[in-house]
């Protein structure tokens, strides 16, 4: 579903990609995880186009990304982030129609679509009416997954969707999320920093040093063969501390 | 959203009544100095004119003499009171011409004059009586024996050739002069801050402030006598014009010149009214449009006037200065330009900016505007760029990501996010506006400015509150107004636009 292919990235002198070939395959959910400041955010805002790279390509359901498709191809993938993205000039269905709007979606068409969208994320629909500051923040987050699922898209971004959450909600919404990746079978690019989360959601995760893929694999292949000492400690750090907590 | 921001543009051209843009051809204009006896002049002009059948405009104090000079020539007015001296020694100046060749030589550049209308107005220095009294001093050359006098004149005759540089130094006088609107030089004599001001003879003010007029023991000053200069295309296009202007010729002796200023000056009798009673007494001549308008009458008409030069200006400002503003926002190498060079207009004095417009525009409506939409520009175009470039970032990559066109991107989402620091850019506009538009009366665009200069040339305060309390009023309204879509913005419910 999506190839990145000898991409590199640099910021001044950091190097966020570090020539980074990945795959990611159709109707899973891939998490990219790693410390902070290791490329993870980076690669989905390659993927997604806000950034460009500095060399190297990417594609993206058999195309290649370049300036002339890139907005069409936005189309096909929706984008959440871990906070903040909603539009407050807006209602909360005000930000889910935008771009169905933008498209001359007829209202039929549109209403249909909030009345399925509701329904997959458990979102009451007079919450629809409200400015999104006045949502709760778990609330906000479904908004946001409604307003990335609108036109259907085959491949959903999530950035930390759940980081800015507390606990009892991020729970919730965090079981909610499996459900409908698993209803929907799209092809889920989910960025974290928690293992935990990771492991929950990942068919397969993607361990990320310095822009550099460290490991890719299954989370228990991660953990029963680790490809170098610094997968190991990653992995034996989250857990240690659960462990901890554990006894 | 975009309804009330559109509403909002909309509603500041409401009341806005349309006004001529520019002068008919069948109108004759008579424009007029800044001073008393010149509009005086400039009515009896206009009234003769009336009489003999023209539709006549009279714009009022348009400015100095190379002003008015200049519009004469451009042909923004037909005709204008002026002095024999002035046209030879400060509009000619680079000329070879004496009083026998004038006339020559004013046809060369396309004017007439008339025959001199019975006066001679030339300039002459004054002091307090008393005070001239006690220092001994009768003539100019007396001056010299007393370097610490406080010497005050008006600005034209501080730069003029034949005014105060050329004075100095045939009198070879040791003063440094300050220069002072005509008007206050008077009462800043009158009020002892002052000690010599210069003054024209057939000023009110000699005789009401009993002061002394030094005598021009040296011949310095040249004469000025008073005529009508006017375009010489009147003579084909308009033959009865310079006939009826005529009828001024040789009509006015010094003494009555000097009665009528007072009655205006001293007497506070507006001087449409003064030439009305002069040109009935004299000519016999009934002018339809005496009657005076009622206080509520001109504050209307100025009322009128002020919307049409803060409306349409604002209007213009608001439609260049916020497509100025994304270019600033959005054009990395041109932004810092638009920037900077929206930020030097506004180094310019509104009054030179006026000034500035005047050569190419001519006098009036437009030239007025246009300075006010240059004026406008810096606070919009500014607070449009920041409030673009102010978006959080989040918000900004989230608008992209949804693959919308840039266009639909800056209409839907970033345009309604700066829409309040754009607001309080106009805000500040607006305010700018309605205190600058005052000026536009200096060069012939009426508004709230026209009492106000008069009220000041006449020491009227009811003049002078005529102009600013209408013009406080109309910014608070303005800024209600502003406040009332702000409201609606911020606290209306947010736009679904949806199913």
């Amino acid at each position: 579903m999506v190839t990145l292919t000898d991409v590199t990235k640099t910021f001044g002198a950091e190097r966020a990609a570090d020539n980074v070939s990945l795959h990611v395959p159709e109707g899973q959910t891939t998490v990219l995880i790693g410390p902070s400041g290791c490329g993870k955010s980076t690669l989905l805002r390659l993927i997604i186009g806000l950034i460009r790279p500095d060399s190297g390509t990417i594609r993206v359901d058999g195309t290649t990304l370049s300036d002339a498709n890139l907005r069409t191809l936005r189309h096909r993938m929706g984008y959440v982030i871990q906070e903040g993205g909603l539009f407050p000039h807006r209602t909360a269905r005000g930000n889910v129609t935008l771009l169905a709007k933008h498209l001359r979606w007829s209202t039929t068409r549109i209403r249909d679509r909030i009345e399925a969208l509701l329904e997959l994320v458990q979102l009451p629909a007079d919450r629809l009416d409200v400015p999104p500051p006045q949502l709760s923040g778990g609330q906000r987050q479904r908004v946001s997954l409604m307003r990335a699922l609108m036109l259907d898209p085959p491949l959903l971004l999530l950035d930390e969707p759940l980081g800015a959450l507390d606990p009892l909600i991020r729970a919730d919404l965090q079981t909610d999320l499996r459900r409908i990746f698993r209803t929907l079978g799209k092809t889920v690019v989910l960025v974290t920093h928690d293992l935990h989360e990771a492991a929950y959601f990942g068919d397969q995760i993607v361990l990320l040093r310095s822009g550099q893929v460290a490991q890719q694999g299954p989370f228990r292949e991660l953990r029963d063969a680790p490809a170098s000492d610094f997968v190991r400690e990653f992995v034996q750090a989250q857990q240690s501390l659960t462990t901890a907590l554990d006894t | 959203m975009r309804m009330r921001f559109l509403c909002w543009l909309l509603l500041i051209g409401v009341g806005v009544a349309p006004v001529s843009l520019a002068a008919q051809d069948s109108t004759l204009t008579v424009g007029s100095k800044m001073f008393t006896e010149n509009v005086i002049l400039g009515w009896a002009a206009a009234y003769t004119l009336q009489d003999a059948g023209f539709d006549t405009r009279h714009r009022e104090q348009l400015g100095g003499s190379r002003f008015l000079w200049d519009a004469l020539v451009r042909g923004d007015i037909d005709v204008y009171p002026e002095y024999t001296g002035t046209l030879i020694e400060e509009i000619l100046a680079d000329t070879e011409v004496t009083p026998a060749t004038l006339r020559d030589v004013l046809a060369e550049r396309g004017v007439r004059m008339t025959a001199p209308l019975g006066f001679n107005n030339t300039y002459a220095l004054g002091m307090r009586e008393a005070h001239a009294r006690k220092l001994g001093i009768e003539t100019i050359s007396d001056l010299r024996n007393h370097p610490d006098l406080r010497v005050g004149f008006s600005n034209e005759f501080m730069e003029r050739s034949d005014g105060w540089p050329s004075l100095r130094q045939v009198y070879n006088l040791p003063f440094t002069a300050q220069g002072l609107d005509h008007d206050i030089a008077y009462r800043a004599l009158t009020n002892d801050a002052i000690d010599v001001i210069d003054l024209y003879s057939t000023d009110a003010e000699i005789q009401r402030y009993d002061l002394r007029v030094l005598e021009d023991d040296r011949g310095h000053f040249p004469k000025y006598e008073a005529v009508l200069v006017y375009r010489a295309d009147l003579e084909a296009e308009a033959p009865a014009a310079p006939a009826a202007l005529a009828r001024l010729e040789d009509r006015i002796p010094a003494d009555t010149m000097r009665v009528l200023n007072a009655r205006s000056a001293i007497q506070g009798e507006p001087e449409r009214e003064v030439a009305a009673a002069f040109v009935q007494r004299a000519l016999n001549i009934v002018s339809g449009d005496v009657q005076a308008p009622s206080r509520m009458d001109r504050v209307q008409t100025r009322t009128a006037e002020h919307l049409a030069l803060v409306g349409v200006s604002l209007l213009f400002a608001i439609g260049f200065s916020i497509p100025l503003g994304i270019i600033a926002a959005k054009l990395r190498w041109v932004g810092p330009a638009v920037l900077i060079a929206v930020g030097v207009t506004y180094t310019v004095p509104a009054l030179a900016l006026l000034a500035l417009m005047v050569p190419p525009l001519g006098v009036g409506y437009v030239p007025a505007v246009t300075a006010l939409v240059v004026y406008s520009l810096l606070p919009i175009v500014w607070n449009t760029y920041t409030g673009l470039r102010d978006i959080p970032p989040p918000l900004m990559e989230s608008a992209t990501a949804l693959g919308l066109s840039p266009w639909a991107k800056l209409w839907c989402v970033e345009l309604p996010l700066a829409a309040g620091s754009i607001l309080a850019g106009i805000k500040i506009a607006v305010v700018i506006n309605v205190g600058t538009a005052t000026l536009g009366a200096l060069i012939g665009a009426g508004g709230y400015g026209q009492p106000i200069l008069t009220g000041i040339r006449r020491a009227d305060m009811g003049l002078i509150l005529e102009g600013t309390v209408p013009a406080a009023l109309l910014t608070v309204v303005l800024l209600a107004l502003a406040e009332g879509v702000e409201r609606a913005l911020g606290r209306g419910p947010a736009v679904s636009d949806g199913a």
